[in-house]
Formats: C-alpha cells, structure tokens, sequence
C-alpha cells in the first residue's frame, strides 16, 4: 500500500538554558537528528509493506537542511522523500504545522495509510499527528502498540491506553501513530546508504500547494502566540517536619493528605 | 503574512555572529556577507528584542479581529471510561471556577456518554453552572470521530470561550481533533492557568524538555484549549448543587465512523516499579522482615508499590526486580517515601527524579535529605508505628 511517514528534524539535545545576564535562550541548535520516535513509525511502515507491497514516502516540515532526514529513512528503507519548506510556514504552531502538512499529503496524493510516531522530542506535544488526520478528514488510531491484520482496504491494530488495551479495525485511509517500542527498528543499511546516496529529494514551496491563502500558514495562521520565555524555579523546596514521632507522623500525614496522596 | 525582517545596511561579520548565537532556533544563515532567515525561524522576536538595535523588525500584517465578547463560558469536558468519570475533569472544573472568578464567565461541564446522566449530576456538585449531556447507545464507547462531532455541535450552539480537558490518553488523541475542527489552537499539557480580566487564557507549559517555561496566548481565535495532566491542579470541594442539567438532542448529529473497536483488553496492573506512580522504598534500617510489617497500613493507603534497596534483595526478602538503583531499576513516580535507606550515590541516581521525595531517616547526614522534599529526622520503629495510628484512626471517623 502507499504509506507516508511523517518524521521531524529535531535538536539532538533538548538542553536548553535562559542566560541569566542577557535572558537569551542558550541552545545548541547545531546537532540535529531524526526524532526518536518517528524510527518507530518508519518501521512500521517497513513491517506493513513487508507483508501487502507497495510504497513508502518519508515525508518532512522544515529547513530545507532537513533532507538529512529524509535520506536517512531511505537508507533505512523508505521509498522517497519530500520536504516542504518555505519562509512563509514560519512560526507555525500545532494547527499551522498540521494543516501545512496536510495540504503537502493532498499536493502528493494518493495514500492509504499515513504514519507518525507518537510525539517529537522537541514539541512534546503528541498533537500534530490527530490534527492532520483531522485536516485530512480521515481516522487516526493514536498509540498503535501492534498492527495486527493488514487488508487492501483496512488495518487491525492493538492501540494502547493507561489501563487498558484497544482492539480497532480502521477502514482505510487513515492514520496511525506509533507507540514508543512498539517495533525494534532497523538501522540505515551500508548497502542501500551507496545505492541511494545521490537519490533526489523532493523540495515543496508555498507555491506548490493547492490552499494560497496565506492566514493558514505560519505565524499567521497559528492561534497560539508564544508571549514570553522565561526558567522554571527549580529550587528544591524542601521542608523538614520536627518535633517528637507522634508531631512528625503528624506532619507526614498531613503532608499526603495535602497532596491528594491519601 | 508575519515575518523578521533584516536590514542589511546594518549588518557585519559581528552583528552577525550576535544575532546567529541570540536565535534559539538556529535559523539564521551569513554567506556572502548577507544575513538571512530560513525556514526554522518560529518568529520567537528573540533576534527583535535582543538582538543590535534595528537590525532585525517584525512585520507583521493587521489581521481581521474577532469579536470575543460573543464567546462566553469556560467548558469542561468530562472524561469517562465505562460510565466512571476521570479524576482529572473535576481538578479542571475546579481551576475553571477560579479562572471565572476572573474573567467573569460561567463554567459549564459537557458529559458524552450512554447512561451516565448521573455524572453529569456529579459535575453539579462541583458547582457548575450548566452542564450539556449527550447521552446515546452511539456514544458508549470514547469513538474520536463521533465525539468529535459532538463538540462541534455543542461549541457551534453555545459558543464557549475556552475548552479545558485533561491530558489524558484520550484526551491527547481527541483534543487535537477538537482543535482541528474548530480550526483553533491547542496547548499541550499546561501546568499553569491564569485568566486575564478580558477573558484571554494565559497557557503555561513546559518547552524544550522542561528546561523553560512558555506562557502562550490565544489571541485572535475562540475558543482557547488547553490540556492539563492529571494532579497537576486539585480536586476541589463538593458543593450544594445549583447548576442546571441540559440533556442535549443527539439527533442531526453524524455518527459515521469508519472505526470499529474490535475488543477491549484490561490490563493486568503492573509489577514492574519503573512504571509505578507511588512508591514506598525501604532499606536496611529494617532489622527484620517481619518489620516490614509497619510499612503495610501506609502502603494499602497510599495504593503504593513497594521497592527496596539492594541490602534486602541480598536479605533475599525482595526478588531482584524490586531494586531501586544504578544496578536496579530508574523509578519516576508521583510520589516516593524513603524509609530507612542510607542514601548511597547509587541508589539516588535511580530515583533522584521522582517529583515528590520524602525520606524517614535517623542520620541527619543523610544525603537523601539533600535531594528530598520533606525530611524527616527520626526513628521508623518510633514514627511509622504514630503514622499507623493516624491512618487507623481515619478509618473509624
């Protein structure tokens, strides 16, 4: 079947400081790599065309900087790579990000499933993924712990909550995202790394999209404004509790109780 | 369209060089000598407002506003699972009611389910004003398209100005949604709500892995959402109920779905104590297995889990498992209760990262006591034996 694989570029480390002179972010924006958990999402993808045939398109937002990316899914298997990319997708918050994405799967065309992992390591956010297949007017499965049936025109996966575990049968297309662990992914291989070394990339604009209006993407067409920046009071805040056993007891009992513990 | 403009005549290897370290982003390019903005810029304004004087401006386009006095209400959505409501949607009507203290709003729950019109009256007794309840065979089990399409409903019959709705695995999966629909924006996990008197939502939360906090605003778009994780705000006290229960027709509302659950698998509770939200640890000040006894009627209370260090596995009263540490497991539990346990570097590695620690120890040197919320300083044979009257006394009121 034809899977598209969104992955994200994403800082190698999420370390980020406030200089406490200046009160600029000190982030080392240099060192970048693959999200974590999109490995999960391109293996699954593997796995699945392992079984029915077809193919794979790792998809990408971002620099055009982000073909790094986009080649290390091939070498790992992917079929293809895009990236979209475009001065004017600046600033763009979950909503923005999501239709963005959404319009670059309608400009590419037919799918039938699309892929995500579950989160970034940046964003932290884990909503991009629902608010495509939303734009896209098809069905996510969030959490897919195991694709259990694949079939031309539906998938059965185990998606997994807090306590308890969900059996969905998706009619296609759809959506999934993919739980952390759900698959042990393959490393790039050496061999497909020299066949596919000089493969071409995909570059998407503004230009290319089919919506032109310009309030729907980046800053513009982000709802939410990110107003200030500031550090966390990380101080421990640490009390003793005093007295004789029974005052400490007292103490400690208190302190569950005042916590919602007991 | 919004964007930083950079004013070349301005720019050297220096200016440069300033405003390539100020951009967290990374987005700034210098070739020739030419200073450029590609497409990582998020227009933080960070380049604007610490940047060289001039060198960078915001240009920005007036957009069209909206009239915000035509959403009214701060909505909750109350999550439930087999016609039993989660925890967190009542922690949210609470801080809901204080936020409306603010803007002068009321608060309203909304109850999706089939037979559960008794949590709408349970949403009443934290003092709501109204709550809306769509109650239908369709809608009982939690399906993302249907309630989706609930929502919208709702929100297009009483235009709500902000929805709240806890950070929840469903919630993660349905609010995005939500938002999508409604073609707005959507804070993910805040840990901190405020309301400015004109009714603007102020969403706190955690970017870049914790390290700094972001306070963002909705300013053009209603309504405002946010998730917030569960505990994060609290339960708030039960009232006199005085709101009012608004069954709402569930007919014209589409139910297609193009998803089937096939089965539902409950999950046998967990041993393994990574996974633990509270944790009660004990170590070698235990003189025999017998006193381990002391910890039961804290541990039963607490619904804990308990772990050990390594001493007791060599005791052989703990399998391996139950081994916090270095050479056991990383725990990161809600809570964590430290009895009798010497506080070796290894051990505190293992858990250090538990968001409340409190530690009974008689060795005021205890280095736990460095990294611990509460401390403390006593004997567990003299201060268990007083808790346990304390939560046995509780159990007779």
């Amino acid at each position: 079947m034809n899977i598209m694989v969104c992955i994200k570029q994403v800082p190698a480390s999420s370390e980020v400081k406030i200089d406490p002179v200046t009160g600029n972010l000190i982030r080392d924006g240099k060192n970048v790599k693959l999200n974590p958990f999109d490995l999960f999402a391109l293996e699954a993808a593997f796995q699945i065309n392992e079984q029915i045939g077809g193919s794979i398109h790792a998809l990408t937002m971002g620099p055009d900087s982000a073909i790094r990316v986009l080649k290390e899914a091939i070498y790992m298997g992917a079929d293809k790579g895009t990236v979209i990319s475009d001065r004017k997708f600046a600033g763009a918050d979950v909503l923005a990000t999501a239709y963005t994405i959404s319009q670059m799967i309608d400009h590419i065309g037919n799918f039938d499933l699309v892929i995500c992992g579950k989160q970034t390591t940046d964003g932290d956010t884990a909503q991009v993924g629902p608010e495509i297949a939303e734009n896209l007017t098809i069905p996510h499965v969030p959490y897919v712990k195991e694709i259990l049936e694949v079939y031309e025109d539906y998938v059965v996966v185990r998606s997994g909550y807090d306590t308890h575990d969900e059996i969905v049968k998706v009619t296609l297309p759809a959506l999934l995202t993919i739980e952390k662990d759900a698959n042990t992914p393959r490393l790039p291989s050496y061999k497909r790394k020299k066949a596919f070394k000089d493969s071409d990339i995909n570059i998407i604009r503004f230009n290319d999209l089919k919506d032109q209006t310009l309030e729907h993407y980046g800053l513009l067409g982000s709802p939410t404004q990110v107003e200030e920046m500031f550090s966390p009071d990380t101080k421990l805040d640490s009390k003793a509790i005093k007295g004789d056993a029974k005052t400490m007891a007292k103490g400690l009992f208190d302190v569950l109780k005042e916590s919602q513990f007991i | 369209m919004a964007y930083i403009k950079v004013d070349n005549t301005k720019v050297n290897k220096e200016v440069a060089q300033k405003l390539i370290k100020i951009c967290p982003f990374n987005a700034f390019e210098y070739d020739d000598e030419m200073l450029s903005i590609n497409a990582n810029c998020r227009i933080c304004k960070m380049c604007v407002r610490k940047g060289p004087e001039g060198v960078c401006t915001l240009i920005e386009e007036e957009r069209k506003k909206i009239d915000k006095t035509q959403y009214k209400g701060i909505l909750v959505y109350i999550e439930q699972l087999n016609g039993k409501a989660h925890p967190v949607s009542f922690e949210l009507i609470g801080k809901a009611k204080e936020l409306a203290q603010v803007s002068k709003d009321p608060v309203f729950a909304l109850v999706i389910g089939n037979q559960v019109e008794h949590l709408a009256n349970e949403a009443l007794t934290y003092g709501v004003d109204k709550v809306y309840l769509y109650d239908s065979p369709l809608y009982e089990h939690f399906n993302v398209e249907r309630y989706t399409n609930v929502v919208e409903a709702c929100f297009n019959k009483h235009k709500f100005s902000t929805i709240l709705l806890g950070s929840t695995p469903q919630g993660r999966s349905f609010g995005p949604r939500m938002a999508a629909r409604l073609r707005t924006g959507l804070t993910a996990d805040c840990t901190k709500l405020e309301m400015d008197t004109n009714g603007d939502l102020l969403q706190i939360r955690p970017a870049f892995g914790g390290n700094i906090m972001a306070k963002i605003r909705t300013t053009n778009h209603r309504p405002q959402m946010a998730t917030v994780r569960y505990k994060i705000f609290k339960k708030p006290e039960a009232v006199k109920p005085f709101g009012q229960l608004i069954k709402e027709d569930v007919k014209g509302i589409n139910d297609h779905t193009f998803i089937e659950i096939l089965e539902v698998l409950n999950k046998p509770k967990s041993k393994d104590i990574s996974e633990s939200e509270i944790l009660i640890c004990v170590g070698r000040a235990f003189k025999k297995q017998a006193d381990l006894q002391l910890i039961e009627p804290l541990r039963k209370r607490l619904n804990a889990d308990v772990a050990c260090t390594r001493p007791l596995i060599e005791n052989g009263w703990f399998d391996a498992r139950y081994q916090v540490g270095l050479s056991g497991r990383t725990v990161k539990p809600k809570l964590i209760i430290n009895i009798g346990i010497s506080g070796a570097v290894h051990y505190i590695e293992g858990m250090k990262d538990a968001e409340m620690i409190i530690t009974i120890n008689n060795d005021p040197n205890n280095k736990l006591f460095n990294i611990s919320h509460y401390s403390i300083l006593g004997d567990l044979y003299e201060v268990l034996p007083r808790l346990n009257d304390l939560l046995e006394g509780e159990n007779h009121v």
